[in-house]
């Protein structure tokens, strides 16, 4: 627990919370002792691995086998560690870089495949472009694209889950480029009216697109809102994951036990391009990228681990292999499937097709089958 | 049965919803310890407590996107925004988010919840106290709309709404809260009458709110809301003129009734279909190109619309505005002798 912990009054600061400096250096023993090795060797696999998922994918679409994709790469920490420090019962509404909450909350890794290619498996029924999926099974809520409107509606679960007596809480994910959206302030205020236990993590990855930080906000940190809206505000090293788990946990443990929300800033940096429809080199310069490259979320943990004699370069090489022929495999299997049936297009609209949508169901389906469609089913 | 306005209504129904279902909650401006502006909501937050009826922050982005949080998670949110003009902070949340999360979510996340918003002229409220902005939110796909127009409707259409698996937009007509037409309240009207316990009215079912006498040239009217008193008014006019009105209270727009609808028109053959909003892309114009999709082989007269203009709302000069009985009579006119 954090000093800031030691009153109900809610207190932002922004010393950020470091746990393993960028070199492996344990600066925080008491904590990492917290967090069993096995545990702690399974988060950097988990991590290693979706370096290895989202260059792989990056690939696929360069060759045109993907519409679109979008990586977490340096950001991992920031998906991986709040997932890792969370409970079964709560809820998660990320935004769109956050692979790591449904991979370690157990969604099927086949099925997030799926997703990427919208096939007849995939979990939104091939609606939505890649990346945007859902897990309901894991409370992890659907992706939208227009970036913010989940903030609000994490502070309604939130609330929805204090009302009932539920033990649980909302964590809602985003970029610090979300953060001049109305609906960013919008939440937080309502989160502070309400007492919600509510958990806004904005994960401060430099730029939104191409526009930098500096033009994103003349304030110096983003966890600095959060005293306007008198929840409790924190920065951490996003790029170090025990610290993320340590100031998610202890956010959770505000939200539960009644004292409200907090806003995490967790600084970090997207040395992924913003997408694959994106070029960084326009807007950045490559010391700045080698500089966070050294900061590198993976890099520090596995110097510990290595320290520990965890983990070693024939277990690196191992799950670097294992892991490209993992998403290389379902891929393929991805690629093998039909196209969703058509009647997913008229279904889930409302809870029944109304009378209009099967009328024009019925006349796609006369379409198709004239043969004058631009559509070749699959 | 009781004799209800509308207000007195929708807050029966309110009431009742809450006291049968403690998963049901209340929020939005003003509604709480005040009753909202409209007094819609008088009376809940004494019985039901501040956190089942919240009065939240004066942000409407923050109502439905709260709402849709609640919602998702399972408890069932019954959102007011104060006036629909000021419904567009939460448009975004509500086309973008509310209509599409079934859907986005392959069906993982259905998001029932209501909204309950004011809609009309007629109250003196200038350009941001008196738009129709129903034709922007049927068509986004996903949102049930509905436009009751009497107490006994709001109360069974908001008891519906709240049962159903689907969001749904209840469209109040603000102006006739209180009465059906000015100086007139809802106690001699038999639509006043409502039953005190919990009944619904079918999403999707039009009501004929004035069936065809058999004298005189027949002719379909097509409206909902506040409108229908106007062309109700119109009828009995036209009536003196040999004109047989049968008139079309949809009652839901979405989905709309559409074998009532046809089941008219192809009957009288001459159709005059009313609403308050604008007339460009407002929703008279879907209901021309359903009705003359469907009926062309039975019409008789172009279809006809009476419309607000294509202007925003005016303050002094909203009585010249809004569509009255001399225009809808005018329309009737014109359809009946045709030729």
């Amino acid at each position: 627990m954090s000093d800031n912990l030691g009153t109900t009054a809610p207190h932002v600061s922004v010393e950020p919370v470091s746990v393993m400096a960028p070199d492996g250096t344990v600066l925080d023993q008491d904590f990492v002792d917290t967090i069993p090795e096995a545990d702690l060797v399974a988060l950097y696999e988990a991590m290693l691995a979706q370096r290895v998922y989202d260059d792989r994918m990056i690939k696929m679409q360069r060759q045109g086998r993907l519409g679109f994709y979008l990586a977490c790469t340096g950001e991992e920490a920031c998906s991986y560690g709040p997932a890792y420090a969370l409970q079964a019962q709560d809820w998660f509404y990320p935004a769109y870089r956050e692979p790591g909450i449904a991979l370690w909350r157990g969604m099927p890794f086949q099925a997030w495949i799926d997703n990427m290619v919208g096939n007849c498996d995939d979990p939104v029924k091939g609606r939505q472009m890649p990346v945007h999926w859902t897990a309901r099974a894991q409370n992890i809520v659907s992706i939208s694209s227009p970036v913010g409107t989940q903030i609000p509606q994490c502070v309604g679960s939130a609330y929805a889950a204090k009302l009932r007596g539920d033990d649980a809480v909302s964590i809602c994910f985003f970029g610090e480029g979300t953060s001049s959206e109305g609906d960013f302030h919008v939440g937080l205020n309502f989160a502070g009216v309400w007492k919600a236990p509510a958990i806004f993590f904005c994960r401060n990855n430099g730029y939104a697109i191409s526009t930098p930080y500096e033009k994103t906000t003349a304030a110096k940190h983003i966890a600095l809102r959060a005293h306007g809206y008198g929840i409790r505000g924190v920065v951490v090293d996003g790029n170090d994951i025990l610290a993320v788990i340590k100031v998610v946990r202890e956010a959770a443990e505000w939200g539960r036990a009644g004292h409200g929300a907090t806003l995490i800033e967790a600084k970090t940096y997207r040395i992924a391009a913003h997408s694959t429809s994106d070029d960084p080199t326009s807007y950045r310069t490559r010391e700045e990228e080698a500089h966070w490259g050294e900061r590198c979320p993976l890099k520090r943990l596995r110097a510990y681990l290595e320290t520990k004699g965890l983990w070693d370069e024939a277990r690196e090489q191992a799950c670097i292999t294992a892991s490209s022929e993992r998403v290389i495999s379902a891929l393929g299997v991805a690629e093998g499937k039909p196209h969703p049936d058509l009647d997913t297009v008229f279904d889930d609209v409302f809870a029944e097709r109304p009378a209009h949508l099967q009328a024009q169901y019925s006349e796609l389906k006369a379409h198709l089958a004239s043969g004058q469609s631009a559509y070749k089913p699959k | 049965m009781a004799k209800m306005n509308i207000i007195q209504a929708v807050n029966d129904a309110l009431h009742l919803a809450m006291k049968s279902d403690d998963n049901v909650v209340v929020l939005g401006e003003d509604v709480g310890k005040f009753g909202g502006v409209f007094r819609a909501t008088v009376g809940l937050q004494a019985e039901f407590g501040e956190d089942r009826v919240i009065d939240t922050p004066l942000a409407e982005a923050g109502i439905i996107g709260a709402a849709i949080g609640m919602a998702l998670y399972g408890v069932k949110a019954v959102a007011e925004i104060q006036f629909s003009d000021f419904i567009f902070p939460a448009y975004d949340q509500i086309v973008n988010e509310l209509a599409k999360y079934r859907y986005r979510s392959g069906g993982e996340y259905p998001c029932p919840m209501v909204i309950r918003t004011p809609v009309g002229g007629g109250i003196r409220g200038g350009h941001y106290h008196s738009q129709s902005p129903e034709s922007l939110f049927v068509h986004h796909a996903g949102l049930v709309v509905v436009a009751p127009s009497n107490p006994y409707d709001a109360k069974g259409l908001l008891l519906a709404a709240i049962d159903s698996p689907d969001p749904v937009m209840v469209l109040e007509p603000k102006r006739i809260y209180r009465g059906p037409d000015h100086g007139k309240n809802w106690g001699s009207h038999p639509k006043g009458e409502v039953p005190e316990a919990h009944f619904t009215v079918p999403i999707g079912k039009a009501a004929i709110a004035r069936e065809l006498t058999g004298e005189g040239t027949p002719v379909t009217i097509i409206t909902y809301g506040a409108m229908v008193h106007t062309c109700g008014k119109a009828a009995e006019e036209a009536a003196k003129e040999g004109i047989d009105v049968e008139l079309v209270d949809l009652r839901s727009l979405q989905p709309y009734d559409l074998d009532a609808i046809v089941a008219s028109a192809s009957k009288t053959g001459r159709v005059v279909i009313a609403n308050e909003a604008p007339r460009m892309c407002g929703y008279a114009a879907e209901m021309s190109a359903v009705v003359t999709e469907h009926c062309f082989d039975w019409l008789e007269a172009p279809v006809t619309r009476v419309t607000g203009y294509d202007t925003p709302f005016p303050y002094t000069l909203e009585f010249a505005y809004l569509p009255d009985t001399g225009r809808v009579l005018k329309a009737l006119r014109d359809v009946a002798t045709y030729a």
